[in-house]
C-alpha cells in the first residue's frame, strides 16, 4: 500500500488560512492533480504532504502512516519542483545518483539504477554535464529522473511542465504519464493548467481559495461541475453562466427568465425544489448549442457581436438584453457580425446553479 | 541560458580611454616601484619641479638591487652605515611570515565562523534578525580610532597585547562582519527548492550543507577570502598598536623605515612595498576567475 490522504488538513499563516480543511486520498498507482488559478493554495497542500511546510491541523496519512511530524527526508517521497531545483555543481549522473546515497546502496547497484533511468528519459549523451548547460526539456527530464530513480512510496509534482514550451510539454505530458503508468504509486500533480490537468489525471480535485471545491474525474469535473467556480474555472471557451430567473419547474420542464426571454427546457428534477426561490444561473457550455431555424420555446436568441474563427470551429459572441453569449459553431455554419441567431441547448448541456451557486442535481 | 558577449568590441577611442584610465591607478604603484631600484642617491636627486622633470629624473637611474638585499640582510644594513641605524632593527622575513600567517589565519576562521553563521542568518532567520545584521554592521561602522584605547586595554588586561592570538582574534572579529553580510548575500542567491530538493531526498542538513549550498558559494567564499585578504594585509593602526617585535607585521615595519637618525630610507621603504605587492598579486591572480564570479553574483546567472 503505498497511498496518500489528507483529513482535514488545514495550513494558516497568522490570519491567512492557505489550506482549509482539505480531505483528498490518492489510491497507489492513481494520478491526483490539484489544479486551481494562483495562491489557491495548491502548492502549500503538496508541500505539507511533502514535509517542507508544517501543518497547523489535520493530518496527513502516507502508505497507512500517520506522517505529520516526520521529516522530509523520513517520508520517502520523491518530488520534482517546478524549476527543477537540480543540483547546479553535480553533474546529471551525480544528480540522478544523489537521492541513493541515503539508501546506501552499493556503488554497482547505484550504478545501475542510476543508467537504466537514463535509458529510458534518454539522457546517456548529457550524464556528464551540469545542469547550467542542459536544455529546458533535458533539465525536465532529469528531474523526472531523480524522481523515479528510487522507490518513494509516493510522486510528487509542482507545475512539472510550466517551463516547457508548447511541442515539449505535450511531449513530456506523454512521457510522464508512460514512466508514472508503471509505478503502483500514488501521485499528486499541481497545476493551474486545465488541458494538463484533464489529460494527466486519474481524478482532479480543483481548489480555490484553500478551499477543495470538488474532487472528480477529469470527465466528472467536466460535465458535473459541482458549483459555479468549477463549471466557469474549466474548460475553454468558458461556460457561459448566464442570470436567470425561474419561473417555474413541473413535469421534467424547466420555464427560466433569460437574456429577456421565456426559456422552456427539460432539466433535472431536483430543480423543482426550486419552484419560487427565484434567481438562478444557467450554465451552458459555448459547444453545448446548435443553430435552429425557426424559433421555439426551447431556443434562444442573441445578435452576434464578435467572431473568431478557432478552424474546424468558430467562437461567436453574440449579446441580448445585455447579457453576452458565447457559442461555438461548425466552421461550415455560415455567420456574420450584426445578423441574428437561433439556438437550441442540446440534450444534457443544461446545468442549473442555485442562489449559492451550487449545481442542482438529483443524487 | 547566459548569453556570453564577445569581448573586445568596445571600439579603440574607449579602449585608449580605459588604458589611460587604468594607466593612471597604476601611476604611483610603478613610481614606488622604480624607487625600490634605485640607489639614495638616484632618489634624492629626484626632481619635482614640474610634472615632465619629475617622470624624467624618476625613469634617469643605474638600477640597484641593494634596497632589497637591505631588506634582508641585516650586514648588508650595517655596512651600508648611514641612516640605517632604524632599519637594521627590521628582520623582514619574520615580518613577512607575521603577516602572511596572521593575515592568513585571520581571513580563514572569519571565513569559517562567518560562512556558517551566513547560512545560518539566510536560511534558519531567527526573531528580530535583521537587527542582528545590523548590528554585526555597526562593528565596521565606526572608525577604528574611536575603539582604540578600549581595546588596548582590554588587551593589556588579558594579555593578548603583543602575542600571535591577540593580533589573529582581532583581525577575525574585523573580518567576521564583512564575511558574514557578503556571504548570507550569496546563500539568499541560491534557490531554495534546491535545497528542499536534497531534504527529499533523505539528506541531513549537515549534506545539504556541505554537498549542495557550499558548492554553489564557492566562487563567493573566494571573492570574499581576497578583499579579507586585501584589508588585513594592509592593516597599519592595531598592527602598530598591538604587535611586539615578534609579532610585527610589514605595515608597521615599514613605518620603522621612515623615522631614521638621517632621514627616511625611501629607497628600503619602496624596496619593501614591492615585495609587500607580490603575495597580494598572486592571490588575486590566481583567484581571478573565481573573484569575477564572485563580485558579479546574480547578476549572470538566471
Amino acid at each position: 500500500m503505498s497511498d496518500i490522504k489528507l483529513v482535514d488538513l488545514t495550513k494558516r499563516f497568522g490570519e491567512l488560512a492557505a489550506v482549509s480543511k482539505a480531505n483528498i486520498e490518492v489510491a497507489a498507482g492513481e494520478v491526483l492533480c490539484l489544479l486551481g488559478p494562483s495562491g489557491c493554495g495548491k502548492t502549500t497542500t503538496l508541500r505539507m504532504i511533502a514535509g517542507l511546510e508544517s501543518v497547523t491541523e489535520g493530518d496527513v496519512w502516507i502508505a497507512g502512516k500517520r506522517v505529520n511530524d516526520l521529516s522530509p527526508a523520513q517520508r520517502n517521497i520523491a518530488m520534482v519542483f517546478q524549476f527543477y531545483a537540480l543540483y547546479p555543481s553535480l553533474t546529471v549522473a551525480e544528480n540522478l545518483a544523489y537521492p541513493l546515497h541515503a539508501e546506501r546502496l552499493p556503488p554497482a547497484e547505484i550504478k545501475a539504477r542510476v543508467d537504466r533511468v537514463a535509458r529510458v528519459l534518454q539522457l546517456e549523451s548529457v550524464m556528464d554535464r551540469i545542469p547550467g548547460r542542459l536544455a529546458e526539456g533535458e533539465k525536465q527530464r532529469v528531474a523526472v529522473g531523480r524522481a523515479i530513480v528510487r522507490d518513494p512510496t509516493c510522486f510528487l509534482f509542482d507545475e512539472p511542465l510550466s517551463r516547457l514550451d508548447v511541442a515539449l510539454r505535450q511531449q513530456m505530458r506523454g512521457q510522464i504519464k508512460e514512466v508514472l503508468s508503471g509505478l503502483d504509486k500514488a501521485t499528486v500533480i499541481v497545476t493551474h493548467d486545465q488541458i494538463e490537468a484533464l489529460t494527466m489525471a486519474d481524478r482532479i480535485a480543483v481548489m480555490r481559495d484553500g478551499i477543495v471545491e470538488q474532487v472528480d474525474t477529469p470527465h466528472g469535473i467536466f460535465a458535473r461541475p459541482a458549483n459555479l467556480f468549477v463549471a466557469g474555472f474549466i474548460g475553454t471557451p468558458q461556460m457561459n453562466l448566464l442570470p436567470a430567473r425561474l419561473i417555474h419547474y413541473a413535469d421534467g420542464l424547466g420555464r427560466f427568465a433569460v437574456m429577456g426571454q421565456e426559456l422552456t427546457v427539460p432539466v433535472d428534477p431536483a430543480v423543482g425544489r426550486l419552484n419560487g426561490t427565484g434567481a438562478v444561473t444557467l450554465g451552458i457550455r459555448p459547444r453545448g448549442f446548435e443553430p435552429v431555424a425557426a424559433e421555439g420555446a426551447d431556443t434562444l436568441k442573441a445578435v452576434i457581436d464578435i467572431i473568431e474563427p478557432m478552424g474546424a470551429e468558430t467562437l461567436v459572441h453574440a449579446v441580448e438584453s445585455g447579457t453576452d453569449l458565447r457559442v461555438v459553431f461548425d466552421h461550415l455554419v455560415p455567420v456574420a457580425p450584426g445578423e441574428p441567431i437561433r439556438v437550441r441547448i442540446r440534450p444534457g448541456q443544461l446545468h442549473v446553479f442555485d442562489e449559492k451557486g451550487t449545481r442542482v442535481h438529483s443524487a | 541560458m547566459a548569453q556570453r558577449r564577445a569581448i573586445g568590441h568596445a571600439g579603440w577611442g574607449r579602449t585608449i580611454a580605459a588604458a589611460i584610465v587604468a594607466a593612471i591607478y597604476f601611476l604611483p604603484v610603478l613610481i614606488i616601484i622604480m624607487y625600490a631600484f634605485q640607489g639614495r642617491n638616484d632618489i634624492l636627486s629626484i626632481s619635482a619641479r614640474s610634472l615632465g622633470d619629475y617622470l624624467e629624473s624618476i625613469f634617469s637611474f643605474t638600477p640597484t638591487l641593494s634596497n632589497f638585499e637591505n631588506v634582508f640582510f641585516r650586514a648588508n644594513i650595517i655596512q651600508a652605515g648611514e641612516g640605517a641605524a632604524q632599519a637594521t632593527e627590521t628582520d623582514f622575513p619574520l615580518y613577512f611570515l607575521n603577516s602572511v600567517g596572521i593575515a592568513g589565519i585571520s581571513v580563514i576562521l572569519a571565513l569559517v565562523i562567518g560562512t556558517l553563521a551566513a547560512y545560518g542568518f539566510a536560511r534558519f532567520p531567527l526573531r528580530g534578525n535583521d537587527t542582528y545584521m545590523f548590528i554585526i554592521l555597526t562593528t565596521r561602522m565606526l572608525p577604528p580610532i574611536v575603539v582604540t584605547i578600549p581595546i588596548f586595554i582590554m588587551f593589556q588586561v588579558t594579555g593578548l597585547a603583543g602575542e600571535y592570538p591577540g593580533i589573529i582574534a582581532l583581525y577575525t572579529a574585523f573580518n567576521l562582519a564583512f564575511t558574514v553580510w557578503m556571504m548570507k548575500s550569496f546563500f539568499e542567491e541560491l534557490s531554495p527548492d534546491v535545497e528542499d530538493a536534497a531534504r527529499m531526498d533523505g539528506s541531513s542538513e549537515t549534506r545539504v550543507f556541505f554537498k549542495i549550498c557550499l558548492p554553489q558559494v564557492k566562487a563567493g567564499m573566494a571573492a570574499t577570502a581576497v578583499f579579507g585578504l586585501i584589508l588585513t594585509w594592509n592593516e597599519l593602526f592595531f598592527a602598530l598598536l598591538l604587535t611586539s617585535n615578534e609579532t610585527r607585521t610589514i605595515p608597521p615595519a615599514m613605518v620603522r623605515t621612515l623615522g631614521g637618525e638621517v632621514g627616511a630610507d625611501y629607497g628600503l621603504l619602496a624596496a619593501i612595498v614591492t615585495l609587500f605587492l607580490v603575495p597580494v598579486l598572486v592571490v588575486t591572480f590566481v583567484l581571478q576567475n573565481q573573484l569575477l564570479r564572485g563580485v558579479t553574483f546574480g547578476t549572470i546567472k538566471k
